[in-house]
């Protein structure tokens, strides 16, 4: 197991590229309204632990520091952290695989990007991480991006119109260090169907 | 009579072109957006309510009725606009188009909205997934900003307007208007009672209309062209254009721009290259998102797709999300992941959902596998029936939606996938 052990850390600080942002974000919400500000400042923090530490999860620490800057009790900040699905609770791998499994991405094969995923990704299932440290993987609900079924959300990204063979071939992408365009794995534009286009051309067809 | 391009709102649908403020200028966005103000607050309410459009998050309200529910008078209180763009309904991804690609047109419509309603500021709740598309949107009004097309006399209209991005976190509930404000406050997604209503009692007490990103998108053009023009697509009382997203087994999966009232069968074979193995392959279709029934071949054979017709089959347009299935589905399966999927979303707020969809998960799950009792049918029906319309939101109702049009079209397949597991599993009675 070369796997990083992440733990829990004794103090959290934001750094100075989190609290530029922080200053942007609190702008957007009137002054008595601060609480507003606490799913992006979740944001702010795991992003940060993603940056510094390898593993973009909230600690503990990280929430408290949270509720002291909006002046909220830190149990409202546990309750929204633990509420809202994309906060990871637990440190995860350096690369957050978000398989969505719902029925539009299941009519279309989301089972073998599952398998890819167990294959090359070298998870064992839902919920686990690789033995390297690499990859985490859960299954998350529907992303929004049906037309472009399968999908799988690395990170920020989202990677479309997937197979067994494309999944594959990305994962070991992103295991040599590289990170593939997100989008569609077979060339299609956007949600633009696939082959001869018929509307929105630019020829006009009147 | 295909919808031509000319009459397409979103004319970068599929981002051919840079959705930056000078390409979409060049498309027709921004155009006279003072002019449009400037004839007032009551015009344009009465304009959106003459075109007929209805709200496109999936209830199909009437929008120029919803935004004269605001407040006329303040009473000291500001008032906000508030844009769902929470996409999350399975089958749904139109939204995530119009602000990767068009992001202009929800800004403009987003000024003229917050005019119509006595609104100077908005905020635009888009789902935490969507974290490419809140960096397109945020820069899109940052251009506008910059052009002065937002902020203090907002494209010349004399009316002042900012308008805020705010990302959610991943939870499906917050597409529930009431869900979305308490989660925009900084709290749990968990639905209010109403009354009173958002506008009464919204964003922080204050009066709020909340509207789907389509909605206020497709409102300048409307207001350009005139309310006929957009009457003149599709039935009364269903008018309009409408995105619809087509995916599951057909050739070519895609959203598209189309008229209201399309029939689905031409919708499926002009735009997404038909059912795979043909229409006659086709088993059945979930016509507007997850939540909206099944319909079964013989009624998707000439069903139009509109609000009214829809819901005369007991079904309805929703999100106009279109869930194509061929023979090769296992219908049961598909929704009993859609019961999966519920049981997940629901917030746990109200006990019926909390444990109903739970209860009705594991149900299901019995039914794919058949390891269940043929009268165990009647109690799933009786079940989600006394869970529908027993909630504070209609999550539930959603939720249970499509179990009970599984039962209503699918039975026979039910009970004769119960009668196999019996078979496979019965005891051989005792020789002698």
């Amino acid at each position: 197991m070369s796997a990083p052990a992440h733990k829990e850390p004794h103090s959290f600080g934001f750094d100075a590229e989190s609290e530029a942002k922080i200053a942007t974000i609190l702008k957007r919400y009137p002054e008595s309204k601060q609480a507003s500000a606490v799913i992006p400042l979740l944001y702010v923090a795991q992003r940060q632990m993603g940056r510094l530490t390898g593993s973009a999860w909230v600690p503990r620490v990280a929430m408290d520091v949270i509720a002291d800057r909006l002046s909220m009790p830190p149990i409202r900040v546990y309750e929204v952290a633990t509420f809202y699905f994309m906060f990871n609770m637990q440190p995860i791998g350096r690369h957050h695989l978000q398989l969505c499994g719902t029925t539009p991405c299941m009519l279309r094969g989301s089972d073998d990007v599952l398998r890819a995923c167990k294959d090359a990704g070298g998870v064992k299932g839902v919920g686990d991480t690789s033995a390297d440290g690499m990859f985490t993987l859960t299954e998350v609900e529907c992303l929004g991006a049906c037309v472009n079924a399968p999908i799988l959300q690395i990170d920020d990204d989202y990677y479309e119109d997937l197979s067994y063979e494309s999944t594959v071939k990305l994962l070991e992408a992103f295991k040599r260090g590289e990170r593939p365009k997100p989008g569609s794995a077979i060339g299609r534009m956007a949600s633009a169907p696939a082959g001869e286009q018929t509307v929105l051309t630019g020829r006009g067809d009147e | 009579m295909a919808l031509s391009d000319k009459d397409r709102i979103f004319q970068n649908l599929y981002g051919r072109q840079p959705w930056n403020l000078a390409a979409a200028r060049m498309r027709g966005n921004w155009d006279g957006t003072a002019a449009i103000i400037a004839r007032g607050r009551d015009t344009v309410i009465e304009e959106v309510k003459n075109s007929g459009l209805r709200g496109r998050g999936g209830a199909g309200f009437p929008t120029g009725m919803k935004w004269s529910f605001m407040p006329k008078q303040s009473d000291g209180r500001p008032s906000y606009l508030v844009v769902n763009a929470d996409e999350s309904e399975p089958g749904t991804c139109k939204d995530r188009d119009i602000i990767r690609h068009d992001p202009h047109t929800l800004i403009e419509g987003c000024l003229i909205a917050g005019f119509a309603m006595g609104a100077h500021a908005g905020y635009i709740y888009i789902r935490g997934e969507y974290y490419n598309e809140s960096v397109v949107l945020e820069a899109a009004i940052q251009e506008a900003y910059d052009a002065g097309l937002l902020g203090r006399n907002a494209a010349g209209s004399g009316w002042d307007f900012d308008l805020y991005v705010h990302r959610g976190a991943g939870a499906y509930i917050c597409g529930e208007e009431t869900a979305l404000i308490e989660s925009l406050e900084g709290k749990k997604g968990m639905p209010r009672l109403k009354p009173p209503f958002p506008a009464a009692v919204g964003l922080y007490g204050c009066p709020t209309t909340v509207n789907n990103v389509e909605t206020i998108a497709v409102v300048p053009e409307i207001l350009r062209r005139g309310p006929e023009w957009f009457s003149s697509f599709g039935r009364p009382k269903n008018s309009g254009t409408k995105i619809f997203c087509i995916q599951g087994h057909v050739n070519n999966p895609c959203n598209v721009e189309a008229e209201m009232s399309i029939p689905m069968r031409e919708l499926i074979e002009r735009y997404a290259g038909g059912v795979r193995g043909g229409w006659d392959n086709l088993l059945c279709v979930i016509p507007g998102g997850s939540s909206t029934p099944l319909l079964p071949k013989h009624i998707c054979d000439d069903v139009l797709m509109d609000f009214d017709a829809l819901r005369e089959h007991r079904s309805g347009l929703g999100t106009a999300g279109v869930i194509v299935m061929d023979k090769s589905t296992d219908v049961i399966k598909a929704i009993a992941r859609l019961a999966a999927f519920y049981k997940h979303e629901s917030c746990g707020q109200c006990t019926p959902c909390r444990e109903g969809m739970g209860w009705q998960k594991r149900m299901m799950d019995r039914m794919v596998e058949g390891n269940a009792e043929i009268e165990e049918i009647d109690v799933l029906e009786n079940v989600t029936r006394r869970i529908e319309g027993h909630t504070i939101c209609a999550l539930a109702d959603g939720g249970v939606w499509p179990v009970q049009g599984l039962i209503r079209h699918f039975r026979p397949l039910m009970e004769e996938r119960i009668r196999d597991y019996k078979k496979r599993h019965s005891m051989p009675l005792a020789a002698e």
